[in-house]
């Protein structure tokens, strides 16, 4: 009777039990699973960010719409077309002397305003920076007027509206620049604070420029501008007449150049212009059909009737001598360029052709980053706004509104891994340079310096960790006292724990200071000390064998540490007389300055030294291991044979352990590559590429710890310094992958044997 | 003739043997453990020797630039020898024939009346040497130490005592105004901090219910109401402050610097004072113990170069807590799974390489990968669900100790599932097979037997985890740690721990101290200090799981035989 209800529990039991088992089962392998899925996680989301950096930009068309105009006069040509920052109004400065606003996504004409030309029609328009929306208009009394168009934001009723206003910087009124009268047929101005400079070129073919002072009264704020100077061209022209005229923003550099692609290069001086050179823009046939400044006014783009564009800016070929030089020409487009619109952030900038062609372009990332067929009609205008993601072309009397996705365009592999050849700069080099003060900064993302530097300090470390590790880990597995090695070994492997912002802290403060104090005693140090090891050791063999008896074998270590520690303090001591004897006791100072050897106090030496410290640990521990795992049968047999210990050490035992002394190497490797606190505290993080010992360097991972936290979110910089996240990711991985696989098959080979 | 033959036999045998080898390898090793005991004996020196109280040197000093003689009042820092003609080229022209020279670095403190707390002393300059028993070493809450003699002390600007009675006085003073501190103190970290915070609080409060668009008349009052009390609360509290600043300023003191100067300034100023030049032995062990204690319990004091660290210890223990909390429960999951459950072929075997590496990958990547998912995305999608009030500043989506925790947990992983795997593979089969032989299930066998006898690898795993994730700054320098905590992330507010605040960290603050601190000089024993401290913890930590190793290693060897 109650037998019965027992058995029942006991299955219930049983069911629960294994109930419990399948339970524990399904919650260990789902924990299990999504933890090794998180550590997958790393990888792919690092890709994550850093894939967005090599997309291709996109280009969808919108809207298109006639051109309106809200003047009854017959239509007018457009001169120019602007779009303001955010994208809702386009701005058409017209032939007619009008600049009319109309909304972008409509077309609609939103408000008509007139420059204050006076008795002139306009007859030449140049933008001076589209950043600013500044322009300069010619006229055909021979005036000159400067002014720019900007929107004044006004809320009422919780909606923001943009009220476009011409502003004149300058004067309200135009400037005379040619007494005579004539029409001006191109114009160009530039201003700041202190001075006015326009450039015109005639209708009789010659070419003025006037400098105007500019002089605040301090009492009114009124401005008042009087005539400096003016000159004219007339004695370099030739028989064709310009039709462009350029001058960049310091008022330095005059550009002037004809229809077939000649330009003369003037630079301004006080006393006028003086010609630097005579360049053909153009190559042959060619003809010159549009030419533009990069943003920040330093590269001139030059477009010609072939479609090809060419970036020119002028290069230092020696201190006072400088040369506009071809740095990177475009070759993407099959027709005439008629407009260029820079973007007014990034080194970037919009062509349109006379095909109907449009192209994206980037200079310092030197690509086209797309090219499209827009149109069957020329593409006569463009313009691009402030955000870079709002285009406006003009085909006939068509607008078409574009939005562009174009959000890494400064980022190519040659602009990652090539030598660039950056705005102002003689030469194309490696340089890292992420950041500056200026807006129309060209940012330097060459990742060669930093993997230069990476490399350097992994080696220097290498150079200083490997023979000390290997050799050690040699001596302790096989030769030393087994009572010995329970004492060396935890003692070397405790510094794989310590912090190594301590060893960092140590490097720059307390080790980079002596180095440079005592330079020449540590470099007697690290030369004798090998040298007196050898000696010790000889004369110890010359010992009579009582007296070496006294040691036990396998304590050799022991006898050393005081010699050791008496050639350091030695060397140390001689090494103040010895440099003042040789190198006129500043050892530092003679290197830099008669042995042309920059010398930086926080120094490769330095890292070498302290990076050193931090991979001994971790190649000793592995490098010892695998020398003491070789079967003890194997030496013995050799040692049987007549072979001396060494010779069984270097046949037998070496080439036996050799894999894992490389896994070791390459786990030390992966360890001083990744290391980031040391090197950011004992270098000087300068992001130089030499080989010299006694200069700084930066790292890939330094220059994490320093740019990260300053790099704007979802930026091409911040995208960059994941990229090389992953880079020392996929190395390390990869190298310790290696490491594994031949530490595996080691061990295999062991338990065969 | 016969022995020389021998000599060169032996000599060439010596070559060939490798004896030559065999002791540069020997150098190797020895070099090593030098180095490693060279190191850890340099800051356990000078990281001990920070807080030793010593004495005060006054002593009169011509340099040849300035001619006349000048007093000069200090505590010797270090010295060392320089070559002469690295002085000569920096224009310094000392008149002697030696090579060398010592040179001394002498802390003359007074910051605030000479600029520069720090003087480079050439030894053949200084001519007579004393350590007068009146000397004074104050120390301060500003501008770092001062020395010199005690004049005289105020009250309320007038002259209660000089000269040789001033010094029982100043004690006394200084007591009293510390204990006006303390209360002051008190009320700032207690009541004070506490309004703050319910003010802040209501302010969030406010703005949710206003972007809910739940915020009624009736709600607005009552919140003002609240308000109202608060902040008539702050302003009596503000004003029983201010009088207690005003008694603790009471006093002043006077002390005569060592170029003459009359110095005077409030007794609130003084943290502790003595003379150095009369204290035994004893004493100043007393003294230096004191300061110890200082060091790890008091608050840091201008701009970490000074005061204690006990911000940095407590935020680096909290962390260190938050990490082990995730860290041990995923890693021996991934730990059991890999090794029990999973089937054991080439994927497995991968994972495990994979695991294995990920402890090679850089430090830094686990902090760029925490600052991307972690913080900027999870912790700005938090920030958007539940925090929507404070913004635009984050809540969540800006380093914090839970970020930093989690960066670490993960960094941490694989050293956990390392050790617990190989905890796991050293229980004998034996014991698993006797389970199984007497009906116990897959998962009771596990939860039994093999899991309590692989705690100890377990307890290893995660040692070596906390000992790395003590000593690694560069992830923390992404994910949340700063420089200068306003407030430790456990306080006396509701909900107690709030795990996004910022947090200090012991080796942080060793890269900041010691690299983007104004005066490096005065604050290296601080460094070397807590260099000292960080070194100590994490070789305790290191050391047991040695321990805890070798024993499990010895109950293996046991049950096996």
């Amino acid at each position: 009777m109650e037998s019965t209800p027992t058995l029942s529990n006991k299955n219930r039991q049983r069911l629960w039990r294994s109930l419990k088992d399948r339970i524990a089962r399904y919650c260990v392998g789902v924990g299990g699973i999504s933890v090794i899925i998180a550590i997958v996680l790393i990888f792919f989301y690092l890709l994550w960010v850093v894939l967005p950096l090599f997309e291709d930009p996109a280009l969808t068309a919108k809207t298109d719409y006639p051109v309106a105009s809200l003047n009854p006069a017959p239509a007018a040509k457009s001169l120019y077309l602007a779009v303001d920052e955010t994208g809702t109004l386009g701005v058409r400065y017209t032939s007619a002397g009008n600049v009319e606003f109309f909304s972008v996504s409509s077309g609609e004409p939103h408000a008509l305003l007139e420059l204050p030309l006076g008795s002139g029609t306009i007859t030449s328009f140049s933008p001076i920076n589209p950043a600013d929306n500044s322009f300069a208009v010619g006229t055909s009394d021979g005036r000159v007027l400067i002014g720019r168009h900007d929107f004044e934001a006004t809320f009422a009723n919780g909606e923001r509206t943009l009220q476009p206003v011409l502003k004149y910087p300058v004067s309200n009124t135009p400037l005379v620049l040619d007494e005579a009268g004539q029409a001006i047929t191109a114009v160009a101005a530039r201003f700041d604070d202190n001075s006015v400079v326009i450039a015109g070129v005639l209708a009789d073919g010659d070419v003025k420029i006037a400098r105007f002072g500019l002089q605040e009264n301090f009492l009114t704020g009124q401005t008042t501008l009087a005539r400096e100077a003016q000159w004219t061209l007339v004695e370099h022209l030739g028989n064709e007449p310009p039709t462009h005229v350029m001058i960049d923003p310091f008022q330095k550099w005059l550009y002037v150049a004809g229809d077939s692609g000649n330009l003369l290069f003037f630079h301004l001086t006080a006393s006028g212009p003086q010609l630097i050179e005579r360049v053909d823009l153009t190559h042959g046939e060619e003809q010159l059909t549009a030419l533009r400044f990069l943003i920040g006014g330093t590269s001139l783009l030059a477009g010609t009737s072939a479609g090809s564009i060419g970036q020119w800016f002028p290069v230092r070929q020696s201190p006072n001598h400088f040369s506009l030089t071809n740095v990177r020409t475009f070759d993407a487009a099959a027709s005439a360029i008629l407009d260029i619109a820079p973007e007014h952030r990034r080194k970037g900038f919009i062509a349109t052709t006379a095909g109907g062609q449009i192209g994206i372009y980037h200079t310092t990332s030197n690509q086209v980053l797309l090219t499209r067929q827009i149109s069957g009609e020329p593409v006569g205008r463009v313009a691009i706004s402030a955000r870079g993601n709002t285009v406006l072309t003009q085909s006939g009397d068509t607008i078409h509104l574009w939005a562009v996705d174009n959000d890494h365009p400064e980022i190519s592999w040659s602009a990652l891994w090539g030598q660039v050849w950056y705005e102002s700069y003689s030469e194309p080099r490696y340089i890292w340079q992420s950041s500056a003060a200026t807006s129309d900064f060209e940012p330097k993302f060459s990742l060669m310096p930093l993997v230069f530097g990476t490399l350097k300090a992994a080696f220097y470390a290498m150079l200083f960790a490997v023979p000390l590790a290997v050799m050690g880990a040699i001596y302790t597995a096989y030769f030393m006292a087994p009572a010995l090695r329970r004492m060396v070994k935890p003692t070397i492997e405790i510094m794989a724990g310590l912090p190594t912002v301590i060893i960092g802290f140590l490097g720059g403060l307390w080790l980079a200071p002596l180095i440079e104090k005592h330079l020449t005693g540590i470099l007697l140090i690290i030369m004798a000390l090998p040298l007196a090891m050898l000696a010790f050791g000889y004369l110890w063999h010359k010992l009579p064998q009582a007296l070496r008896r006294s040691i036990p074998p396998g304590w050799h270590m022991v006898v050393l540490i005081p010699v050791i520690v008496l050639v350091v303090w030695g060397m140390y001591t001689l090494g103040t007389p010895i440099e003042a004897a040789l190198f006129g006791g500043n050892l530092p100072q003679w290197l830099s300055n008669q042995a042309g050897i920059p010398f930086d106090q926080r120094n490769s030496l330095v890292i070498g030294i302290a990076m050193g410290f931090a991979v001994i640990p971790i190649i000793f521990t592995i490098a010892e291991d695998a020398v003491f795992e070789v079967p003890k049968h194997l030496s013995y047999g050799s040692l049987a044979l007549g072979a001396t210990p060494w010779q069984s050490m270097m046949r037998v035992v070496l080439p036996t352990a050799s894999p894992g002394i490389f896994s070791a190497l390459m786990i030390g490797l992966g360890r001083a590559v990744g290391e980031t606190m040391i090197v950011l505290m004992a270098t000087g993080n300068t992001p130089v590429m030499t080989m010299n010992i006694f200069e700084g360097l930066r790292t890939l991972s330094a220059n994490i710890a320093v740019e990260m936290p300053e790099a704007e979110v979802g930026s091409s910089h911040y995208r960059i310094l994941f990229l090389t996240a992953l880079v020392l990711f996929a190395f390390t991985f990869i190298l310790n992958t290696i490491a594994e696989i031949v530490r595996q098959r080691l061990r295999n080979k062991y338990s065969n044997l | 003739m016969m022995l020389k033959n021998k000599n060169n036999k032996s000599q060439s045998n010596w070559w060939k043997s490798g004896g030559p080898w065999i002791w540069l390898n020997a150098g190797a090793v020895a070099l090593s453990v030098l180095g490693v005991i060279a190191l850890i004996g340099l800051i356990a020196v000078k990281g001990l020797m920070a807080f030793w109280p010593n004495d005060i040197v006054q002593f009169q000093y011509t340099s040849t630039d300035r001619q006349e003689s000048r007093r000069i009042i200090g505590e010797f820092v270090r010295s060392e020898e320089l070559p002469v003609a690295r002085l000569k080229s920096a224009g310094i022209e000392l008149h002697s024939d030696a090579v060398d020279v010592t040179r001394h670095l002498v802390k003359v403190g007074n910051r605030d009346v000479y600029g520069e707390d720090f003087m480079l002393i050439l030894e053949p300059w200084i001519e007579s040497r004393s350590k007068p028993d009146e000397l004074l070493t104050i120390e301060r809450q500003e501008w770092g130490d001062q020395y010199g003699y005690l004049l005289s002390v105020s009250e309320n600007g007038k002259v209660v005592a000089s000269g040789a009675e001033a010094w029982p006085v100043f004690l006394q003073r200084v007591e009293r105004a510390h204990e006006i501190r303390e209360s002051i103190e008190d009320i700032q970290s207690g009541r004070v901090n506490e309004i703050n915070y319910a003010l802040e609080e209501l302010r969030l409060t406010e703005r949710k219910l206003k972007l809910e668009n739940a915020l009624t008349p009736e709600k607005v009052a009552n919140l003002t109401a609240q308000r109202e009390t608060l902040k008539a609360e702050y302003r009596k509290l503000q004003q029983k402050i201010g009088s207690l600043y005003q008694q603790m300023n009471r006093d002043s003191y006077t002390i005569e610097v060592m170029d003459s100067r009359h110095h005077s300034e409030s007794v609130a100023q003084v943290i502790r004072a003595y003379k150095p030049n009369t204290l035994n032995w004893f004493e100043k062990l007393g003294l230096y113990f004191a300061k110890v204690w200082e060091f790890i319990s008091e608050e840091p004091r201008e701009a970490n170069t000074e005061g204690g660290v006990f911000p940095a210890i407590f935020g680096t223990v909290l962390m260190v807590i938050l990490m082990s909390i995730v860290v041990t429960p995923l890693g021996v999951i991934a730990a059991i799974y890999m090794r029990e459950y999973a089937t054991q072929g080439w994927i497995t075997r991968t994972i495990r390489i994979a695991v294995n590496n990920l402890a090679g990958v850089p430090a830094i990547v686990y902090g760029v990968f925490g600052l991307g998912f972690f913080v900027y995305f999870i912790g700005g999608t938090i920030d958007q669900l539940f925090f929507e009030a404070a913004l635009p500043s984050p809540t969540y989506g800006t380093g914090g100790i839970l970020w930093a925790s989690l960066t670490l947990a993960l960094l941490t992983l694989p050293v956990v599932i390392v050790a617990t795997e190989e905890g796991l593979s050293r229980i004998p089969r034996n014991v698993r097979e006797g389970s199984y032989a007497l009906g116990a299930t897959k998962a009771e066998t596990l939860w039994r037997t093999v899991l309590p006898m692989a705690t100890p690898a377990m307890m290893t795993g995660l040692i070596l985890a906390i000992a790395r994730a003590a000593g690694e700054v560069a992830p923390l320098m992404l994910v949340g740690v700063v420089k200068l905590a306003p407030e430790l992330p456990i306080d006396g507010n509701f909900p107690f721990l709030h795990l996004d605040r910022k947090f200090m960290h012991l080796g942080f603050h060793i890269y900041d101290v010691g690299f983007q601190s104004p005066n490096v000089e005065a604050a290296r024993p601080l460094v070397f200090a807590t260099s000292f401290l960080l070194i100590l913890i994490i070789l305790v930590l290191n050391l047991a799981a040695v321990k805890i190793r070798n024993n499990l290693r010895e109950k293996y060897r046991a049950l096996e035989s």
